[in-house]
């Protein structure tokens, strides 16, 4: 918690990112006696590209989910363009949106998981145009034409009626991230997106998302990549046992990180990834 | 056959001649004989390891040219011969043993009375089956609930109906007008009833026989159902609601369909059961296949031959059933395997296609 919450360079910053803005306050939550996350407060501007890494256990993960409310907070709030996410405000209190509230606020983040999580009967199409037909009721011929221009704009336009199970991990990694974008999102939630992939497909997924990260979207993503890291972030988080320790640019928390546990971390996890 | 072979070998390749009389085309990368390679080392011998400077070490044989023999399994004969002898021996028992008496069998295996009763066995099987299970997803729902009151209703009901004997259940219910007389709609502590009649008349045996054998059936398709919804991953569900996918339509759409294949063999297993589990009515003098068949042969004494025209019956219902299972399980394995296999009858076509169109171009169906 040292560093003021970071705010993004200009040159970062696609002109069109005018949504998109997420602001986490003191968010606190536990899983039975344990404290997972105890107290976050962080701010991703709109268009911006937040990195969050640390250790296992550090509730990184548990972090990400809070903010598509897949996670329910115990204490503090999150809110997406000024709206608060899974609650509003009736007098003094905050109170639960019901579940198809919070369904329709889940269209406008999308997420992308450790394990993929395609449905395995569906085709990469079918697994693309479900959300956008279900959830946005839009056409099934214009969900068919989306679904397509993303799964080409991931590079798999060919492999639009495979089923997850024939495709490699990196391949349905992309098709899970063509998902995740046909609702059009304002923000995108990356929970370990490579950490489950074969070391020659990582490349892959990364390159999507170095692709994404130009487009003005938000992108919160939780990684191991430290290159990666290096690379794509415009704000680098590092949090440890529920808490974010140090907070900046790649260029300042990598090469001079101001505190002790920051810096015992990088030591550990930096000198393989840096020989690039 | 020869000749093709030399026309494709190399000249220089005197040993090819000894080699094994394969007549497979397969030879244009000759086997690499020793000498051949040592002599025109530097064409070949690219891809051996040996760097520039070590000792030219003898290139591996190339095997490319060898015909691939399967093992042999002496045994495996062995065991297909004593099983067959085993199955020929009972068959020929049945065909010539003139104590099963086929000819009364046959005389009997569509009388009208017994297809009467097959008529009642197939509805019995429909009704209670379909009722049974859609009762049991309900159930299987309200256990997966995070209601307490609802799970434990749930799981009382299962331990009630599992817990009594099928046979016991019957019997109540066909007496249940012993228990109450009367049954009827009105409001509790008053006077007022919209509607009264005598249990009697209610509960005749086919109901009797229908709502023992549902709720029992619900029972364990409740389990079964449950079961299959278990083993879909959580990730899917979470996936689902990431997306905004409603409540209904993620079981309907994401859940159930995987589910299903966990449920499918299991379920198709109780249906099976339970075509044959509708014979306990016969307590209820409820004239299905089995009642029928008891009462024919009350009266004509051929008990044996009887019971094997309701055995026949019982499988050929079930022989349809597993052909329904087979395709619906397959409908259902989309996506779960790489491929998915042929049925039956592709492979009927593929073996036709590939085995009997040359030699027998003029009989094969093709």
């Amino acid at each position: 918690m040292s560093t003021a919450t970071q705010s993004l360079p200009e040159t970062a910053t696609a002109p069109e990112a005018t949504r998109g803005l997420v602001e986490i306050t003191k968010v606190r939550k536990s899983f039975g006696t344990t404290e997972v996350l105890k107290g976050i407060t962080l701010t991703v501007e709109p268009g911006g590209v937040a990195v969050i890494v640390g250790p296992s256990g550090s509730g990184k993960s548990t972090l990400l989910r809070t903010i598509n409310h897949l996670e329910k907070v115990d204490g503090g709030h999150i809110a997406i363009d000024g709206t608060l996410v899974g609650y509003e405000v009736r007098g003094r209190r905050l109170h639960e949106l019901r579940e198809k509230d919070i369904l329709k606020q889940r269209t406008e983040i999308g997420m992308v998981f450790q394990n993929f999580n395609l449905f395995p009967h569906l085709t990469a199409l079918e697994n693309v145009t479900e959300a956008p037909v279900v959830a946005q009721g839009r056409s099934k011929e214009e969900a068919r034409r989306r679904g397509l221009e993303l799964l080409d704009r991931v590079g798999l336009k060919d492999r639009a009626g495979a089923y997850p199970r024939q495709l490699s991990g990196g391949q349905q990694q992309r098709v899970a991230i063509a998902r995740a974008l046909a609702l059009d999102p304002k923000i995108l939630l990356f929970d370990e997106p490579t950490s489950a992939l074969d070391p020659e497909l990582v490349n892959e997924v990364l390159d999507v998302i170095r692709e994404l990260a130009k487009s003005g979207t938000t992108l919160i993503i939780v990684t191991h990549e430290m290159g990666f890291a290096r690379d794509v972030a415009d704000t680098v988080v590092f949090m440890d046992e529920g808490q974010i320790v140090e907070q900046g640019s790649p260029q300042e928390l990598f090469t001079n990180p101001q505190e002790p546990r920051t810096r015992s971390f990088f030591s550990k996890v930096l000198e393989p990834a840096f020989n690039i | 056959m020869s000749s093709a072979v030399t026309k494709v070998a190399q000249p220089a390749e005197p040993a090819k001649a000894a080699g094994p009389a394969t007549g497979q085309t397969a030879t244009e990368q000759t086997a690499a004989d020793p000498a051949t390679t040592a002599a025109g080392a530097a064409g070949v011998g690219t891809s051996g390891p040996s760097g520039p400077g070590s000792r030219p070490r003898r290139p591996a044989t190339d095997y490319s040219g060898f015909p691939l023999v399967g093992a042999k399994h002496p045994w495996r004969w062995v065991g297909t011969a004593v099983v067959a002898l085993g199955v020929f021996g009972i068959a020929w028992s049945l065909a010539t043993n003139p104590r099963w008496e086929w000819g009364v069998v046959a005389q009997w295996f569509t009388a009208q009375s017994v297809v009467n009763g097959l008529l009642e066995t197939l509805k019995l099987t429909a009704i209670s089956g379909i009722l049974g299970f859609v009762l049991g997803f309900i159930l299987a729902l309200m256990r997966l609930s995070a209601s307490p009151l609802l799970v434990s209703v749930s799981w009382t009901f299962s331990w009630i109906f599992r817990s009594t004997p099928l046979l016991v259940q019957m019997l109540l219910w066909y007496n249940l007008g012993y228990l109450y007389e009367k049954i009827s709609l009105g409001i509790p502590f008053t006077d007022v009833r919209f509607f009264e009649v005598q249990t009697t008349t209610l509960i005749s045996q086919f109901a009797a026989a229908v709502l023992g054998l549902t709720l029992n059936q619900a029972a364990y398709s409740a389990e079964i159902i449950r079961g299959g919804i278990l083993s879909v991953d959580q990730g899917q569900l979470e996936a689902a609601a990431a997306l905004g996918i409603p409540a209904w339509r993620r079981s309907t759409r994401i859940v159930l369909p995987q589910a299903m294949r966990a449920i499918l063999p299991t379920a198709f297993n109780e249906i099976i059961g339970l075509v044959k589990g509708t014979s306990i009515v016969y307590v209820l003098a409820y004239s299905e296949l089995f009642y029928t068949v008891q009462v024919i042969y009350n009266r004509t004494q051929q008990v044996l031959p009887l019971l094997l025209v309701a055995t026949l019956w019982y499988v050929v219902i079930t022989s349809v059933l597993s052909v329904f299972q087979y395709y619906i399980e397959r409908h259902y394995s989309r996506g779960a395997v790489r491929s998915l296999p042929l049925t039956p009858l592709q492979k009927a076509r593929k073996f036709f296609a590939t085995h009997a169109v040359a030699p027998n171009r003029a009989r094969s169906p093709r």
